[in-house]
């Protein structure tokens, strides 16, 4: 897994904010095949077959460690999880130490999600093998926006031109982040909802619209992303309370009826039932939240495959004429 | 410097081959019963679509039609450029206990074709895989040889053979080609 310069991603996927609308277009076209593997009685092809991906959880994790981890073995790579509990971390050794240790036996990618923003470009920076951010801080998490824009590309058929709002916990989120990147770079309109104690200050360099009351978000938008409202994140005094919150913000089944036209609902999870969404929103007809974890595999192996492959000096001397 | 061409087969010849492709696929096969033709991505699958038409016309019978992408399944990953494109895999039907005839275009070091078997093998087990080529230009890597080919093309190393469809290429011909243009 040597073809850094040449891979069209280059070397590392740490944000959709680096990524050209191109390449971005790139991920999303590449997932599209990748789907019907899924849908295979042998549910494996072996493109990465003899590479080792590190997934190392210093974070907790279930959905998105298990997403990745079907998608290395759906593409034949060896995988190993490390996550910080149990592991020299604990004893005190760095990230970079980590690491190096791991390269040292010959691995080709890693995986990384860390509580710290930077996290996975700080490693970048010091490793030669490929480095993936499966969620750095409060960041970014651009293979949850990869996956996000796939759902909405699948439904809409298109990405410039929707109006997706972004509800919620805007503050702590990576997944905003990565979406409001990943939507405006294919010409999406963006906005936020949401109380302002969670809304980032800087919300205004971000270009999007911001609506306070849920009611005029919904009728605004094509597509509501719902956040998780990030408890563990939070200092007290960000919100009065989870049944105000719900009051106010809570996106149900009564304020979507009461709208003027049909709203798709994404939500990354693990959710809050009943405080950020209620339950027959979630399990309604216009959630494609289970969609959501569907293309999550996809856009995993996509990006898995065109960090790996292709170096053209290579590929020069392999042309001799016709097909092969 | 621009490729010096020449034409190996041109639209009627195409035509004529493919047609006899088809007699020839019927035969092999004792008739159409269980049989499914299934096209490498790209051109073969035009190719497949083709024979699908011909011998759905003569035989009266419905052969079902699939593609097959052999891009994650090559032993050259490496090689495969900066940008490289996966396109669909379908197949229509179960393979299970049923003819399958591959097609692809040009037949050259058999790895394209390595890479096809082991894909189908991923989806079932026929009775039987038969392979047809458009043409077969020599030069195998591999013990693969074509059970049916619409022409043979003495090739030397460094040559192309490019076969162009009218789906893809606005005009059905194979052209031969002396050295690779310059990019």
């Amino acid at each position: 897994m040597s073809g850094h310069a040449a891979a069209p991603l280059g070397k590392d996927l740490l944000g959709l904010e680096p990524l050209t609308s191109e390449q971005i277009t790139l991920i999303l076209d590449t997932a599209e095949p990748f789907k019907e593997i899924s849908e295979r009685v042998i549910k494996k092809v072996p493109t990465l077959r003899g590479a080792t991906i590190v997934n190392l959880f210093f974070e907790a994790s279930t959905r998105t460690r298990i997403s990745f981890e079907f998608a290395e073995k759906r593409l034949s790579a060896d995988t190993v999880n490390v996550a910080s509990t149990g592991s020299s971390v604990q004893k005190g050794e760095t990230l970079v130490d980590t690491a190096r240790n791991l390269e040292a036996m010959r691995i080709d990618m890693v995986v990384i999600r860390h509580g710290a923003s930077g996290a996975a470009q700080f490693l970048a920076d010091r490793i030669e093998s490929n480095v993936i951010n499966a969620g750095d801080g409060m960041h970014e998490h651009p293979t949850q926006g990869l996956l996000d824009l796939l759902t909405l590309r699948d439904h809409f058929k298109r990405i410039a031109g929707i109006k997706v709002c972004i509800v919620g916990d805007v503050l702590h989120s990576r997944v905003a982040r990565s979406n409001i990147w990943g939507l405006k770079k294919l010409g999406a309109h963006v906005a936020v909802c949401g109380p302002r104690s969670l809304l980032p200050n800087a919300i205004d360099e971000l270009d999007v619209e911001v609506f306070e009351r849920i009611e005029d978000a919904i009728d605004w938008a094509d597509a509501l992303n719902i956040l998780r409202l990030q408890l563990e994140r939070m200092q007290a005094g960000y919100i009065p309370s989870l049944r105000e919150y719900n009051r106010v913000f809570g996106v149900s089944r009564e304020r979507l009826e009461r709208a003027s036209r049909d709203v798709l609902i994404l939500h990354p999870g693990p959710m809050n039932r009943g405080v950020e969404i209620d339950s027959d929103v979630a399990d309604g007809p216009f959630s494609v939240i289970l969609d959501q974890v569907t293309n999550g595999v996809a856009v995993r192996m996509a990006v898995l495959y065109l960090l790996s492959g292709g170096k053209p000096e290579l590929a020069e001397a392999a042309k001799g004429g016709g097909s092969r | 410097m621009p490729a010096k061409q020449s034409t190996v087969l041109d639209a009627r010849a195409v035509d004529r081959a493919l047609r006899r492709m088809a007699d020839e696929i019927v035969e092999l096969n004792a008739g159409t019963d269980d049989l499914i033709i299934v096209g490498i991505q790209r051109r073969g699958v035009q190719l497949a679509a083709r024979l699908v038409s011909s011998i759905s016309d003569r035989e009266k019978a419905k052969v079902p039609l699939g593609a097959l992408d052999i891009t994650l399944y090559r032993d050259d990953l490496q090689t495969v450029g900066p940008r490289p494109v996966v396109g669909p895999t379908n197949i229509p039907a179960d393979v299970d206990g049923r003819a399958v005839v591959i097609v692809d275009d040009v037949l050259y070091t058999g790895r394209t074709v390595r890479a096809a078997l082991d894909e189908l093998a991923d989806f079932g087990r026929p009775k039987r895989i038969a392979l047809a080529v458009l043409i077969d230009r020599g030069g195998r890597e591999l013990p693969i040889q074509p059970d049916i080919v619409g022409k043979r093309v003495e090739c030397a190393p460094g040559q192309r053979v490019d076969v162009l469809v009218q789906e893809l290429d606005q005009r059905d011909a194979v052209i031969l080609s002396d050295r690779e243009e310059p990019a």
